[in-house]
């Protein structure tokens, strides 16, 4: 198992140790919540939005090593980011911002993006 | 940082006593087995007198029924594609079942393709073979019954004897991988009546890379090595010696400890899942607790994912694994925990802690310290904790 973690980055080992927006946003602008349908794992993504920036991000991330570090890595990206330029993170921007996965782990950051994707969706419903 | 090693069922140490029996034939003693002169001699007697000693481990008749392999996987496969090839003029069905190592598994996979049918039998929830179905599926054309001794994500021990006994009524030859069994477990392959038994020496404080077969007296079977006259023209190939000391040397140890190991590392195992079950709520003990291995203690917690856990585990220094080592590097989940019907979640969150008999009481008070606060970190970040919260 020692492998594994041999095989994340410096960077992902950072943001799994210390994982930056955990929790949830109380009232929320917008809610993404997606499977892996390849592992099982879940993330649940929140994202409050300003003038149609994204002010706040949050998650929650039931997954592996890779999946938490991803999620952190996306709320870290989004914060700042017009709607827009938010729809236009792909997994692998998340998973370059991490120097990089491994290749079994790369469908974990699909996850990450289908998160925020999910998340913007929602927002744009509740909005019309 | 204090380092714990609790994954003893994925590899464990080299006794100082075995590699002390070792070293010798990495350096003077570098003789071939094969060769008759003094060379050769003094090897063929460490060989010979290692035989005995892995022999005596599962009270074998006869030394000459040990055969040295490459390791475990490789007597797996010496054993299901050896009798499947003796035998394939009598039957082309094997049974085994769901929660066997992929040394089995994999072998049984490999032999499908080539046209032999295989029943893989299911187990209950605790992960015992259900032997009813075991008897259902035999057929005039079964030749093999491959069920393993002990499960080496879980621990739990299979009715191996009540399995033998309905072999031997119906005169078919039955394996056992006993790679997690040996050494753990007292064994004796006479009275359970089995007829062909794998072993791994690095399991038992011995070298990696090193394995046997036992196989009884009379069985037939092909060889999976063809070349020279090794090993009684049952595996070609000139003897690792010094491996094949270690795993002699490993077996005596592990005989001769056995009956004072066995009952400390329960008692430390125990302790260690009372511990858990005082400071951690909502974890599910995988594995049959009464008829499991001394070491073995596998976990399920509720909502978390095992990756996570074990990473967590090892930025603290305690290193513990979930499923096998082998097939950590895969994404589903372990094939023994969906068999013994957990669902998804639960076999996603396991984690398997293997003692060994190195590990202390502060080991385990460590690991009890800086467990709890992983798990309710990682929940707190679960999506599926808030839901039942
Ligand atoms: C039950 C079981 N069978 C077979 C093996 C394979 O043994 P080896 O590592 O010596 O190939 C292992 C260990 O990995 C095991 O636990
Ligand atoms: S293995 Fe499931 S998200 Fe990484």
């Amino acid at each position: 198992m020692t492998d594994q973690a041999h095989l994340y980055s410096e960077k992902v080992m950072e943001h799994f140790r210390n994982p930056r927006n955990v929790g949830e946003i109380k009232d929320p602008d917008g809610i993404g919540h997606v499977g892996n349908p390849v592992c099982g794992d879940i993330m649940e993504l929140y994202i409050k939005v300003k003038d149609g920036v994204i002010v706040d991000a949050k998650f929650k991330t039931f997954g592996c090593g890779a999946a938490i570090a991803t999620s952190s890595m996306v709320t870290e990206l989004v914060k700042g980011k017009t709607i827009d330029e938010a729809l236009k993170i792909s997994n692998r921007a998340v998973a370059e911002a991490l120097g990089g996965l491994p290749p079994v782990k790369m469908h974990c950051s699909v996850l990450a993006e289908e998160a925020l994707k999910s998340a913007i969706e929602d927002y744009v419903k509740r909005k019309k | 940082m204090r380092k714990v090693y609790l994954d003893h069922n994925a590899t464990t140490p080299v006794s100082p006593i075995v590699l002390e029996a070792m070293l010798p034939y990495l350096k003077d003693i570098y003789g071939n087995p094969s060769s008759i002169h003094e060379f050769g001699r003094i090897a063929r007697k460490a060989v010979e007198e290692a035989r005995a000693e892995v022999a005596s481990l599962i009270n074998a008749k006869d030394a000459q029924e040990i055969v040295f392999t490459g390791s475990g996987t490789e007597a797996d496969n010496f054993a299901i594609k050896g009798i499947a090839h003796a035998l394939k003029n009598k039957g082309n069905h094997i049974i085994t079942s769901c929660i066997e190592h992929h040394a089995v598994l994999n072998v049984c996979k490999f032999l499908e393709k080539e046209g032999t049918r295989v029943t893989y039998l299911p187990v209950d929830n605790n992960g015992i073979v259900d032997i009813n179905e075991l008897k259902k599926s035999i057929t005039d054309k079964t030749i093999l019954i491959s069920i393993m001794l002990a499960n080496n994500e879980v621990g739990t021990i299979e009715p191996i004897e009540e399995i033998a006994s309905i072999a031997k009524e119906k005169g078919i030859i039955l394996h056992t991988d006993a790679v997690q069994a040996a050494g753990k477990l007292p064994i004796d392959v006479q009275k359970i009546g089995v007829d062909l038994l794998s072993m791994s020496a690095h399991k038992i404080y011995g070298p990696k890379g090193i394995g046997a077969l036992y196989i009884k007296k009379g069985i037939k079977i092909t060889p999976l090595i063809s070349g020279g006259h090794h090993e009684r023209n049952r595996r070609a190939g000139t003897e690792n010696v010094a491996g094949i000391a270690g795993f002699g040397k490993a077996a005596y140890l592990a005989e001769k400890e056995l009956s004072r190991e066995s009952p400390y590392l329960v008692g430390l195992r125990d302790y260690l899942h009372e511990g858990i079950k005082k400071k951690i709520q909502e974890i599910r003990l995988n594995g049959d607790p009464k008829k499991r291995l001394p070491n073995t203690l596998n976990i399920s917690f509720k909502y978390l994912e095992g990756e996570s856990i074990i990473l967590n585990l090892d930025l603290e220094g305690v290193a513990v694994s979930t499923g096998s080592a082998c097939t950590s590097g895969s994404l589903e989940p372990s094939h023994v925990l969906v068999a013994m019907g957990l669902d998804a979640v639960d076999a996603q969150g396991s984690v398997r802690f293997s003692l060994g008999h190195d590990n202390k009481k502060e080991d385990i008070d460590y690991v009890l310290e800086v467990l709890p606060p992983i798990i309710d970190r990682l929940r707190k970040m679960s999506p599926l904790y808030k839901e039942k919260k």
